[in-house]
């Protein structure tokens, strides 16, 4: 098995006994992204850049004091901030900018050893469930069962196929209606989004702030709580990160679940849902009660008001934090025809900077917040979101300890198959994974199994807040049991 | 609540997109469907509720009001699309 295809876990401990060099670590990881091309997953690859970092990793392990993500070559969706590397959201507006600072997420992986092979494709600014509204193109899922190409999901699509396909050891993610949970459970990879606060949002390109976690995308769940840890922690310059001590995560993972009570959400059980996803949603109920779990059905009377709350919350956000692309400080400005003035600058910039999608986001946000609009949907929503949260308090205050549910209502679709006509359409695949965003709840997605066509099929566990180790416990149970191990055949 | 062609005209403008005049009807069809699709929020009975304002609840931190930044004007430049003698420069937007 070449090295590309291990998971962290596999190469930290091969690293630390010198059994690989992180320089040769990363050159079968490169070796294996140049050859990934036809996936469109890497957007801007800096070789050099992961070749420096991988030759100080191994100094660093030579020296016996490496983190565990000490040479660890890692993909970076888009939208996190590297310094002197492009860094444009999937977006045109954005072209040719090359951020002057690092995230906080990627100054911390940095710090603790690891490598940057690339940026990762994703959908415009995050908005987005194919990967489709990407400036580069899409992404290509690399499972693939006809001449069809698929969607890895999204808008982490890009990061989903790349971890997938083995182009990496892990990418990061980030999530804001389920662009974490959603592209892992089509890519048949495991992805969570911590509870909103425990990761730094700063240098992450903003779609929704109150909506946005980042997060890691990984091959398995340990390499999950590995990397979450690297990820994790307070930032004085993100006024909504917690302040709270950041556990070992992998230390959580026992295997034991006993006695814990998994609830079961009677409004998950959507009329039309494939009878496929309900029975691999059986199957894990059943996996959770022989490994010791008190199942229960429980009622999170809101869920189907999550969507429409989400498609209130979220373009209100984003017009407020897009306002900032007007072609002044960054990125693209129009050409500028004889007596356009300053206003004809920005809506010609915008214009021809941002995507159909984008824009459609933007102007929905604009009218929910207008004046005479904004208490009917905007208000609303806000008030309809904080019932969405009290329904999963009151599940954990009745003694839940994490609720299983379907990571997606299908699995991945053809590109161009969905929301040419209707861009609603598009918007109902974040049906099971919005609810958790919008209560700021951490959330995984597992592959728990193949579907008739061949293509994974994950589950998703919500857990209480601040709690990711326990749920990544129960995950671990979830994935030792499912005993996913498919791999998509090479065909790129 | 459906949208009529002037008030996508009016919401393009709000946002500081331009719209073609032509392409204005398709726009209006597309928001008249996605607020269509919140229409289900009328359902909801939220009295008394009030509006979420922080999903974890916290205390903004404060700390000392001193300068933490600064002296970086180039670094701040460095993206701009036109810059020149140390400003952002931009048409003319004073008569």
């Amino acid at each position: 098995m070449s090295a590309n295809s291990w998971t962290i876990a596999a190469a930290r401990d091969a690293l630390r006994k010198g059994e690989i060099s992180a320089v040769d670590l990363t050159m079968s990881c490169l070796a294996a992204m140049d050859a990934g091309d036809a996936l469109n997953a890497y957007v801007h690859k800096t070789p050099e850049l992961a070749l420096e970092q991988a030759r100080a990793a191994d100094a660093r392990l030579a020296a016996g004091e490496a983190p565990a993500m000490c040479g660890i070559p890692l993909g970076m969706k888009d939208l996190f901030a590297v310094k002197g590397v492009p860094t444009q959201a999937g977006s045109n507006i954005l072209r040719g900018f090359k951020p002057e600072y690092d995230s906080t997420v990627t100054t911390k992986l940095f710090g603790a050893g690891a490598v940057m092979l690339g940026k990762l494709n994703m959908d415009e600014f995050a908005m987005g469930s194919s990967n489709e509204s990407s400036c580069y193109g899409p992404a290509v899922n690399p499972w693939k069962i006809d001449d069809r190409q698929l969607t890895p999901g999204g808008s982490s699509g890009g990061s989903a196929a790349a971890v997938a396909a083995d182009l990496c050891l892990a990418a990061t993610g980030t999530d804001t209606g389920g662009s974490i949970r959603q592209p892992a459970a089509f890519c048949g990879i495991t992805g969570i989004k911590p509870t909103y606060g425990r990761v730094s949002r700063w240098g992450i390109v903003a779609y929704a702030s109150s909506l946005d976690q980042a997060g890691p995308m990984t091959k398995s769940v340990r390499d999950a709580a590995i990397m979450l840890g690297a990820m994790a922690g307070h930032d004085p310059k993100d006024s909504t990160s917690a302040d709270l001590a950041v556990p070992d995560f992998e230390a959580a993972l026992t295997g034991d679940i006993r006695g814990q009570v998994i609830g079961i959400p009677t409004e998950y059980r959507l009329d039309g849902m494939p009878a496929e996803m309900a029975a691999i949603w059986d199957r894990g109920i059943e996996m959770m009660r022989d490994a010791g779990a008190e199942i229960r059905e429980i009622s999170l009377p809101h869920t189907k008001y999550a969507l429409p709350t989400y498609y209130v919350i979220a373009p209100a956000e984003a017009s407020s934090n897009l306002a900032r692309y007007d072609g002044v400080r960054y990125g693209h400005r129009a050409k500028l025809a004889q007596g356009d003035g300053i206003t004809e600058m920005y809506e010609k910039t915008r214009a021809e900077g941002f995507g159909a999608e984008v824009q459609r986001r933007i102007m929905t946000g604009t009218y929910v917040l207008s004046a005479g609009f904004y208490d009917a949907y905007y208000n609303r929503a806000r008030k309809v979101r904080a019932l969405i949260k009290r329904d999963f308090e009151q599940a954990f205050a009745a003694g839940v300890h994490a609720i299983l549910a379907p990571a997606t209502p299908s699995s991945a679709f053809g590109i161009g198959e969905q929301g040419g006509s209707d861009p609603v359409e598009m918007y109902l695949n974040d049906v099971f994974t919005v609810t958790l965003n919008l209560a700021g709840l951490p959330g995984v997605s597992v592959p728990v199994g193949l579907d008739q066509k061949g293509l994974p099929m994950g589950l998703q566990l919500i857990g209480r807040p601040w709690e990711e180790g326990a749920l990544l416990n129960h995950a671990y149970v979830l994935e030792s049991a499912a005993g996913f191990v498919a791999k998509p055949n090479n065909w790129w | 609540m459906s949208i009529d062609t002037d008030t996508a005209r009016k919401v393009a403008k709000l946002a500081r997109i331009r719209v073609d005049e032509a392409d204005l009807p398709k726009l209006a069809q597309e928001l008249s469907g996605i607020l269509g699709f919140m229409e289900q929020l009328s359902e909801v009975d939220v009295t008394g509720i009030e509006p979420m304002t922080s999903v974890t609840p916290m205390r903004l931190k404060r700390r000392e009001d001193v300068v933490t930044d600064g002296n970086i004007q180039a670094a701040i430049l460095k993206n701009a699309p036109d810059a020149r003698e140390g400003f952002f420069a931009v048409p003319k937007v004073v008569e």
